[in-house]
């Protein structure tokens, strides 16, 4: 992997805000899941966030779309505040796309009808509209092929990226992806991270939760390392991996990057 | 010299004589062990004593179309009873003149049904196929317009009274059920603690008692003057009796259902209407097929319950040809007779279950 994308692929530099998190916090019951997270992101960037299992990464990038909700604080989501207004909440869930852990393509349809559910009920396209959109989507993440199958049919890594070619039917405006490779056996991972990369490379705005260092080194803008609910340290990739600047940090890198 | 040696060496064998064929099935399924010969050994001897007698009990001494006393001296079964009171049995009190009207209502129902029973045919003509079915098998039954006399509802007897009894009672029920399901895992708990409430409280007591408790407090509960159909009490209990068990059923399915797929409907800004019907309930409901059809088999026989509350469903019918002096005896008869009836209904809604099971799992 290169550091090509941050130097010329992607040229435009950040847009207005998109995400704004603003002094949120979260606790499941009494547990303080999340403490003081102040997050902005902005349109074309794209952001990693790692650290240890149970320092509530998913959780934040859970409660963008409201998956989770936050008891203090404010979240922004393309100018639309997230509170308990359901009408607020389906509207900003039609501009974020998830890409989950386990997939969680729908079994009792076919690779094209979980492509086209979203743009028919959600955005009122017409189906045969719906339809093209996802057979141009299929093409990008190369499974095309597969497009009257059914999910129980196809590998990890394939299902993955019809997940993902899933949540870009809807044409979001950031994509948010829960730890996309971590279920994924190890030759699979690979194709996946393409699929990411090429859209890194057409300007999306991305935030990752994820392991792989790789990925973040060449196409991050930013990266986040996140530890018993709270922002650490944040850096660009150089800066971060080169130059840690916590304790924690350091300690994190150490134990990920031996692994590589 | 090579050669021919060899192609002794390469004649095929064959495989000993009893272990192949008849001979050979029979030695691995009946008698492979020493306990399954001798359980083999006593099946053929209760097999030996039973099937001749009953052979000859049902078919060979048996009389089929003569009168009550000509059966006694034939002494062997005696399915007069059900041949002589066959549109006794089926039709109940329906005038004798009118029993074509119901015997077309029943065969339209049954039309209606095999058509639906294909999912290649669910389009919109058949929902109006429906309605209009509907319409004619009630003007059928009922009369009053179009010349047809009029026929009270208490004289609908017999097959069609159970017929409407469930398909009425089961096509209602379903959807209830879906509802109180989806009530129970409500957040409001005002919904909730409804639903709660009448599952368990009707889970609670039998059907038996619910057809009382419909027969005779229902009218104490209406205002002067207005009268409500013994059949209808009677399709309302059996309603609401069958939706909770169907709510509890689907409830199941609902927590079978994975978190991940929740969670990826609500993220495309799927609403709950949307997300329940597109995504969780096909997959819950096709989870619970055999308990569902289960249930639903249990209420078509339970209609048989309604002798209670004095209407005359097929089972009535047959027990009031019992009670005639000339037919007394031969119960055994009749009520094989209307156990095949049942048993052809039942099995084949299981039979369309195990099919409709085997289609919807095809692919997945």
């Amino acid at each position: 992997m290169n550091n090509e994308l941050q130097k010329n692929g992607d040229d435009r530099s950040p847009g207005e805000p998109i995400v704004e998190i603003t002094a949120m916090h979260k606790w499941f019951g009494d547990f303080h899941v999340l403490r003081d997270i102040n997050l902005t992101v902005h349109k074309g960037e794209r952001i990693i966030i790692c650290g240890p299992s149970g320092s509530g990464k998913s959780t934040l990038i859970r409660c963008i779309n409201r998956l989770e909700e936050h008891q203090k604080g404010r979240i922004i989501v393309d100018g639309i505040e997230l509170t308990n207004d359901l009408k607020n909440i389906e509207k900003i869930r039609e501009e974020v796309g998830m890409v989950f852990q386990h997939f969680n393509l729908f079994p009792h349809l076919s690779i094209l009808e979980n492509l086209t559910l979203g743009p028919v009920w959600v955005r009122k396209v017409p189906k045969a509209e719906a339809e093209e959109t996802a057979m141009y989507y299929l093409e990008k993440v190369h499974i095309a092929e597969q497009a009257l199958k059914y999910p129980g049919q196809l590998s990890g890594g394939q299902q993955q990226r019809v997940a993902i070619a899933r949540s870009l039917c809807m044409r979001p405006k950031v994509m948010l992806f829960d730890e996309p490779t971590s279920a994924l056996d190890p030759e699979m991972i690979k194709e996946v991270l393409d699929v990411m990369i090429d859209l890194a490379q057409e300007g999306m705005t991305m935030i990752v939760v994820s392991h792989e260092m790789g990925f973040a080194k060449s196409a991050a803008h930013r990266v986040l390392f996140m530890d018993e609910g709270e922002i650490v340290e944040e850096n660009i990739p150089v800066e971060f991996f080169e130059n840690p600047q916590h304790e924690r940090t350091k300690l994190f890198l150490s134990q990920i990057l031996h692994m590589e | 010299m090579v050669d021919s040696s060899q192609s002794i060496q390469a004649e095929q064998l064959k495989p000993p004589i009893t272990r192949i064929g008849v001979i050979g099935w029979l030695r691995a399924n009946l008698f492979n062990s020493v306990f399954n010969s001798f359980l083999t050994i006593v099946t053929l001897y209760f097999l030996w004593k039973i099937v001749p007698a009953f052979v000859r009990w049902a078919f060979i001494d048996s009389s089929w179309n003569t009168t009550g006393a000509a059966c006694r001296a034939a002494g062997g079964a005696c399915w007069s009873i059900v041949a002589k009171n066959f549109r006794f049995i089926i039709f109940g009190f329906f005038p004798y003149e009118s029993q074509w009207r119901p015997l077309v209502a029943m065969i339209l129902l049954f039309i209606l049904l095999l058509l639906s029973s294909n999912r290649r045919f669910w389009r919109k003509w058949l929902g109006y196929a429906w309605l209009i079915g509907l319409f004619a098998m009630g003007l059928l039954l009922k009369g009053g317009l179009f010349g047809l006399s009029s026929v009270d509802s208490t004289k609908w007897s017999g097959l069609p009274l159970t017929l409407l009894l469930s398909v009425f009672g089961l096509t209602a029920a379903y959807p209830l059920g879906v509802a109180l399901a989806l009530g129970r895992q409500s957040r409001m708990p005002a919904i909730k603690s409804l639903c709660v409430v009448y599952i368990e409280t009707i889970r609670g007591v039998p059907l038996i008692s619910l057809l009382f408790m419909s027969s005779v407090m229902f009218p104490l509960f209406l205002p002067e003057g207005i009268t409500i159909n013994n059949i209808l009490r009677a399709q309302v209990a059996i309603i609401l009796f069958t939706a909770a068990y169907i709510a509890e059923v689907v409830r199941g399915g609902l927590q079978a259902i994975g978190r991940g797929q929740y969670e990826a409907a609500e993220s495309m800004g799927l609403n709950y209407s949307q997300k329940m019907r597109l995504i969780i309930l096909p997959q819950a409901l096709k989870i619970v097929i055999p308990p569902t059809v289960g249930i639903l088999i249990s209420a078509f026989k339970d209609t048989s319950l309604v002798v209670i509350i004095g209407l005359y469903d097929l089972l009535k019918t047959t027990q009031s040809t019992l009670s005639d002096p000339r037919w007394m005896g031969f119960s055994i008869e009749a009520y094989i007779f209307i156990a095949l009836i049942y048993f052809a209904g039942c099995f084949s809604m299981s039979s369309y279950s195990r099919r409709l099971e085997r289609e919807l799992y095809r692919g997945n």
